[in-house]
């Protein structure tokens, strides 16, 4: 049985203008000890399904369809009582801004005993130790669980965020672009602290970003989202090496290679659409340079292309068709 | 190539705020050396990447170009004349013919203002229109240079009707209507999708190709710098520790601090994580800046000279600068 499993989840936005479909249909799972990526351009939904995998999303939100199983139990139709026992212990986030997610008026020390405090009923004395072997693990020296936010660096921060989130053991740790406003050195560090982590404690992980790169590294596999919708999933090496999808291969076209040829890397035209009025058919038939007519209309099905491989176009079925 | 700007041990220090007890015991008050001894020049119609970590003091050195911060010593030179002893006069036609992108379109634009309103403005506040019909005209031709087609549609939009790109093209057409001959654009696409970077950068290239537009072109991001620029520097804590051509720069770096730098640039089929090369720590504060040469607490192979003597900026190779004690030649 698989750690996370995601089915045709659904969330819609409620605004006044109307709903945003930001993600619709998602469907993914995570065994123990595994990495996925989940990559997408701004605004593709893909923080939509973290937040909705932690029960978090804000009151406009809802859930409208779909099963979210963590180690076999629903989450969906979980209440917030029950949340509230497994968030931290079982599922946790890495959220992007450390800074906004730490308390500034706290020392960092006392924010991660707190965690430990409440969600593993340690003494006081007992928490105080366990952050201190938190912070040796996330590689801060463990005398600094008295500074406060705003005395550690941007690296440091992210580090002690990481030190909260692994602070019960949970099963399985969602990073929402946990390294996006990091330096490239310290984003490599972190990165390395994370897949050493991983391996360490066996935990599941989530990596939502909207690099490719950062998934090259550390993901076994990769989902990629675009307006709301994962477009194809597949073992990371398999997606970047013979990426079935146009918009997967566009993507990758769009990154540069300092060990290719100098040239300007493409762009994709356009823009995503607006997911208040998202267009029929295929969401990035009007994007796409491989449109056919079928779709401008159809929503295109998931192909299987090989075993773990999967990937939402309607070149493909013609393919397997013929 | 003639210099269209040249810099010459430019500084920026500012003094940072000294806490209630350090004042009380008349302590020095802390100096953040932001830029500190930078030189260079910028040839016309060459695009100059200034890249360096955050802290590096890329952005001050952009800014101080432009007099929009006052650098603290140092000579700026644009066309030959001293930036630094420009009267009000002439500072105002200058900052005409220099201009400045910034990274983020969305707090760089006014929201209250409509598209036409925002590129009009350069040219109201420098009396350059004498009639209606002559702003629309330059305000759409400003729009058409910078790939926003279907001008006079646009004009009537606010800022949060248009995507992201567009805003940053927006942003872009606010600075071209008043015809610069030289640009800061500082960090322009790093808030932008990856889709739509290139898009950007290609426009930038397409100006200077048309125009003769020289950039000074401030990133985070190498493979950029490496794509779209000319030459490259390279910044640690205010200084340049390396400059040469970006071909150079980034397949043969001879500064330590730059080698480290290129070994990480991500690319999806690269893994840079677990190579040996990722440095420990991070870029220390500004107000401390370590004696010698100042990479030296993260540089993997420091000598004990390095901690005492500053390594000189010189000439390495022909057109290849660099900083360092260990470098040969």
């Amino acid at each position: 049985m698989a750690l996370l499993e995601v089915n045709d989840l659904t969330t819609y936005y409620k605004l006044k203008e109307g709903t945003v479909k930001a993600c619709e249909g998602v469907s993914l799972h995570v065994d123990k000890g595994e990495a996925l990526g989940l990559v997408g351009e701004s605004a593709s939904g893909k923080t939509t399904v973290a937040l909705s995998l932690m029960k978090l999303i804000p009151e406009n939100a809802s859930i409208i369809g779909g099963s979210i199983k963590l180690d076999g139990k629903e989450l969906v139709t979980a209440t917030e009582e029950e949340m509230q026992k497994i968030r931290w212990k079982e599922i946790s986030i890495i959220f992007q801004g450390a800074m906004n997610a730490l308390n500034p008026v706290h020392t960092v020390g006392d924010q991660i005993a707190e965690v430990l405090k409440i969600h593993e009923k340690l003494t006081d004395k007992e928490a105080r130790q366990r952050t201190r072997d938190l912070f040796e693990k996330v590689e801060i020296d463990p005398d600094r669980v008295r500074e406060y936010p705003h005395e550690f660096s941007g690296g440091m921060r992210q580090r002690a965020m990481i030190a909260m989130a692994i602070a019960c053991n949970p099963k399985l740790v969602i990073g929402d672009e946990p390294t996006t406003a990091l330096d490239v050195m310290v984003q490599a560090q972190v990165l390395q602290l994370l897949h050493h982590l991983r391996q360490e404690i066996d935990m599941g992980l989530i990596l939502i970003t909207h690099d490719l790169s950062v998934v090259g590294e550390t993901c076994d596999k990769v989902a990629v989202m675009y307006a709301g919708r994962i477009v194809e999933l597949g073992p990371t090496e398999t997606v970047f090496t013979r990426p079935a999808h146009p918009y997967t291969r566009a993507l990758l076209a769009a990154f540069p290679d300092i060990e290719g040829e100098r040239t300007m890397a493409s762009s994709i035209p356009g823009n995503p659409p607006n997911l208040l009025y998202p267009p029929p058919g295929c969401r990035f038939h009007e994007r796409c340079s491989e449109v056919i007519p079928v779709c401008r209309e159809e929503q295109p099905p998931t192909i299987t292309i090989n075993d773990q491989h999967y990937a939402s176009c309607h070149l493909l079925s013609r393919r397997v068709k013929s | 190539m003639t210099a269209l700007v040249d810099v010459d041990q430019l500084e920026v220090h500012f003094t940072a705020r000294a806490g209630l007890l350090r004042s009380m015991f008349g302590r020095e008050t802390p100096v953040v050396r932001a830029v500190d001894g930078v030189s260079f020049t910028l040839g016309k119609g060459e695009i100059l990447c200034l890249a360096g970590e955050s802290g590096s003091g890329k952005t001050t050195t952009g800014k101080a170009i432009l007099r929009l911060v006052e650098p603290t010593a140092g000579k700026v030179y644009y066309a030959g004349e001293d930036v630094r002893a420009y009267n009000r006069s002439k500072l105002r036609s200058f900052r005409q013919e220099a201009q400045i992108i910034f990274q983020d379109p969305y707090e760089s634009l006014n929201p209250r203002q409509t598209v036409f309103n925002i590129v009009a403005e350069p040219l109201e506040v420098n009396n350059l229109c004498h009639s209606l019909a002559e702003k629309e005209e330059r305000v759409a031709r400003a729009l058409i240079d910078a790939g926003l087609h279907n001008p006079q549609e646009l004009f009537l939009r606010y800022p949060h009707e248009l995507s992201g790109g567009q805003r940053q093209r927006l942003a872009i057409a606010g600075s071209l209507v008043l015809d610069p001959k030289f640009i800061v654009a500082d960090e322009p696409v790093s808030m932008l999708d990856l889709s739509i970077r290139a898009g950007i950068l290609k426009l930038m290239v397409d100006l200077r190709d048309q125009k003769g537009i020289s950039y000074l072109f401030i990133t985070h991001d190498l493979s950029l710098a490496w794509l779209v620029s000319d030459r490259i520097a390279i910044m640690y804590l205010g200084k340049i520790v390396e400059l040469g051509s970006a071909d150079t720069v980034i397949k043969d770096p001879l500064h330590p601090y730059t080698r480290a730098l290129v070994s990480v640039i991500p690319a999806p089929r690269r893994k840079v994580i677990t190579r040996q090369s990722l440095l420990k720590g991070e870029t220390p504060d500004p107000v401390n800046v370590p004696p010698g040469c100042r990479f030296h607490p993260r540089c993997p192979v420091a000598l004990p000279r390095c901690r005492e003597e500053v390594p000189p900026y010189r000439e390495v190779r022909p057109g290849h600068f660099a900083a360092c004690h260990l470098i040969n030649g």
